[in-house]
């Protein structure tokens, strides 16, 4: 399998008056054509600003500092916007997580899911029209000729979010980004997204990034899945080994704190204190003042260290006690 | 089954989009549209026992904050009675009965939106205890201490503003404004939504442990089946205004009996379940201001026959309590 998208120890800080939050602190990801992503954390962890250093949409007071991010065979840091732009929506495509600002509130759906297309391609209107119509009856849109002439405030917030995929998939991009696409929607909502981004990204062959904070919807959603916490991925590894013996105590914690994975009424295996602030950071492991295991070796940063085939873990003191021997 | 604390008894809550002068004008001779309105909560009938834990569960605009805020005494309905310990919660004119009220409190979304920006911890905290004589003024910051402590707080977070506070600890401070005036009822509208994962779980915990301690009863609004399952002891599911299913929790998660019930428990994103083909139901949520006719949720419904399309189905036992609102109980 081809590789898409090489992340390595990329940096990316957000200048403040305190001083540079190290937003994205030395992340390494990579993933190949086809596969589905979840990326996992709280929010401040980071993982937002590492979609956008993907999309090449860091603007100041944000930058790159550091690492290289390696698109289809490309050198994406450092690269012209004029690349970049050629990239975004023909090859890389982002959905967001609020449907309403994502589409310009005074353009016709038609005019820009014309526009999407006709930025990469040369096409006549009509054709263009065409494709979109179809895009629109993809991602599972009644009625979509009604669709096109409508405005973005005709439309609720799944139906909006469905436009933006549609969108984003117009090309049938190599990668997709999704940050958070269903975090506003409600739940039979979210699961009609799920599956229309999960049957299109099988058809086109899309790889796909998923962000959320929900460990339930990468479960039932990517192949593998990659934690966040405090600007670094601190676990990495099939989303069914992950979940169901995590290596890290972070994500442990974060599974533990999953309401229906106990016993009703029981109290839940919370992780006590809150995510660190990401100015002046002390040295070692982030999650040290939180953590059950941590001691005197968590005060040297641990690197990410291979546990099994595909599984790797950024601790010194990693679950593997609860690996079962097979 | 002991004495109800709280008793619904039909209520009903209309919003009306009140007319513009040019509409109101074509009125008068005749002409215009009538007043558009939403039933936000048409004839709801619920009875909460002392000690109990309710989940409300349904998407948005089904009604379930309307009719937390209806319990809570903050919105009068149009139609019914609310009744706690036997005493009505409104008064003739609309008004909160006082008493009444004052035992029912309320713990909201948005812990940022439901703090005044511009008073400290201990005025956001003690102002309605003395006010309503449950400490003397001289006790007040003492008491504002205790309860910093029972929700796990510093007494140092006293003179704090909440732009000072982190989320989990906003939280906790509406949580600690609610039991100052010594509450017997909490109704608890997605008090977790706005939270993070690892935080949810501290501040779930903190609603067990206070249950456990003050024998308080809860109404615990949620759209995230998880955190209602793990919480109640009873379940009532809400579809456009109307309740659609009640049943101990136990028997809803075992063998849900509503279609949309059904619909909400196999959507729902769980941990356990390795990837897996979603297999979504179709169709959006109605507008509640123009539902469909008979059985609302007809229209996404897979079982849906023509009776549903014209009659309403109404909620009937089905079992020793269990109440359902589906013609194919029938």
């Amino acid at each position: 399998m081809a590789t898409v998208l090489q992340i390595t120890d990329l940096e990316t800080h957000v200048a403040t008056r305190d001083g540079a939050v190290k937003a994205v602190d030395g992340v390494s990801l990579t993933v190949e054509e086809g596969e589905l992503v979840g990326l996992v954390g709280e929010s401040g962890c980071g993982k937002t600003m590492t979609a956008l250093s993907i999309a090449g949409l860091i603007d100041v007071p944000a930058r790159i500092v550091g690492g290289s991010i390696r698109f289809d065979g490309a050198e994406l840091v450092g690269c012209p916007e004029e690349t970049l732009r050629a990239y975004r929506g023909l090859k890389l495509a982002m959905i967001f997580q609020n449907p309403m600002t994502s589409l310009n509130p005074v353009l016709r759906i038609d005019t820009q899911m014309i526009e999407a297309i006709t930025a990469h391609q040369r096409i006549s209107r009509r054709a263009a029209r065409a494709r979109a119509l179809a895009a629109l009856a993809a991602v599972g849109i009644a009625a979509p000729g009604e669709r096109l002439d409508a405005y973005p405030h005709h439309l609720s917030g799944g139906m909006r979010q469905r436009v933006c995929i549609a969108i984003a998939l117009l090309h049938a991009p190599r990668l997709l980004i999704a940050d958070e696409p269903t975090t506003a929607l409600d739940v039979t909502i979210q699961s009609q997204i799920l599956a229309a981004v999960q049957a299109l990204c099988a058809d086109t062959g899309t790889a796909l990034i998923w962000i959320t904070h929900d460990l339930a919807v990468v479960a039932g959603l990517a192949d593998r899945v990659a934690v966040m916490y405090a600007g670094r991925i601190v676990e990495n590894g099939p989303v069914d080994q992950v979940l169901t013996r995590p290596l890290h105590p972070y994500t442990r914690g974060l599974i533990g704190s999953v309401p229906s994975q106990q016993q009703r009424g029981a109290m839940l295996m919370q992780i006590p204190g809150m995510p660190p602030g990401l100015i002046n950071r002390p040295p070692g492991c982030a999650f040290a003042p939180r953590c059950p295991r941590s001691d005197a070796a968590c005060t040297a940063e641990p690197e990410m260290a291979t546990y099994a085939p595909r599984r790797a873990a950024r601790c010194w003191h990693p679950h593997v006690d609860v690996e079962p021997a097979t | 089954m002991s004495v109800p604390i709280i008793v619904l008894d039909g209520v009903s809550k209309r919003f009306v989009r009140p007319l513009d002068l040019a509409a109101r004008a074509a009125g008068l001779v005749g002409l215009g549209p009538g007043s558009t309105f939403v039933q936000a909560v048409d004839k709801v009938d619920l009875a909460v026992t002392p000690g109990e834990v309710v989940g409300l569960v349904g998407e948005s605009g089904c009604g379930k904050s309307t009719l937390g805020r209806i319990i809570a005494g903050i919105a009068a309905p149009s139609d019914g009675r609310v009744s706690f310990r036997g005493h009505d919660v409104y008064r003739a004119d609309g008004e909160a009965n006082g008493d009444a009220a004052l035992k029912i409190q309320m713990i909201f979304q948005d812990p940022m939106g439901s703090l005044n920006p511009r008073r400290r911890v201990t005025d956001i905290v003690g102002e309605a205890p003395v006010v309503h004589g449950v400490v003397a003024r001289a006790e007040r910051n003492d008491y504002v201490e205790m309860l910093l402590a029972r929700v796990g707080l510093e007494p140092s977070y006293r003179s704090r503003f909440p732009h000072q506070l982190s989320g989990g600890q906003r939280a906790r401070i509406g949580i600690a404004r609610a039991l100052a005036v010594k509450p017997d009822f909490l109704v608890c509208d997605e008090p977790i939504a706005a939270l993070d994962v690892s935080i949810q779980a501290q501040v779930l915990n903190l609603f067990m442990q206070l249950q456990r301690d003050l024998g308080l009863t809860y109404l615990f609004i949620s759209h995230d089946l998880g955190v209602v399952e793990h919480m109640s002891d009873r379940i009532v599911i809400m579809y456009l205004g109307r309740v659609v299913e009640v049943a101990s929790t136990e028997d809803l998660f075992r063998a849900p009996n509503h279609p949309y019930t059904q619909a909400l428990l196999a959507d729902r994103p769980k941990l356990d379940t390795a990837k897996r083909r979603f297999k979504p139901i179709a169709g959006e949520i109605p507008s509640p201001a123009n539902p469909p006719a008979g059985c609302h949720f007809h229209p996404r419904c897979p079982a849906a026959m023509a009776r549903c399309r014209a009659e309403q189905p109404a909620l009937k036992p089905i079992a020793d309590g269990r109440l359902s609102a589906c013609h194919l109980n029938d």
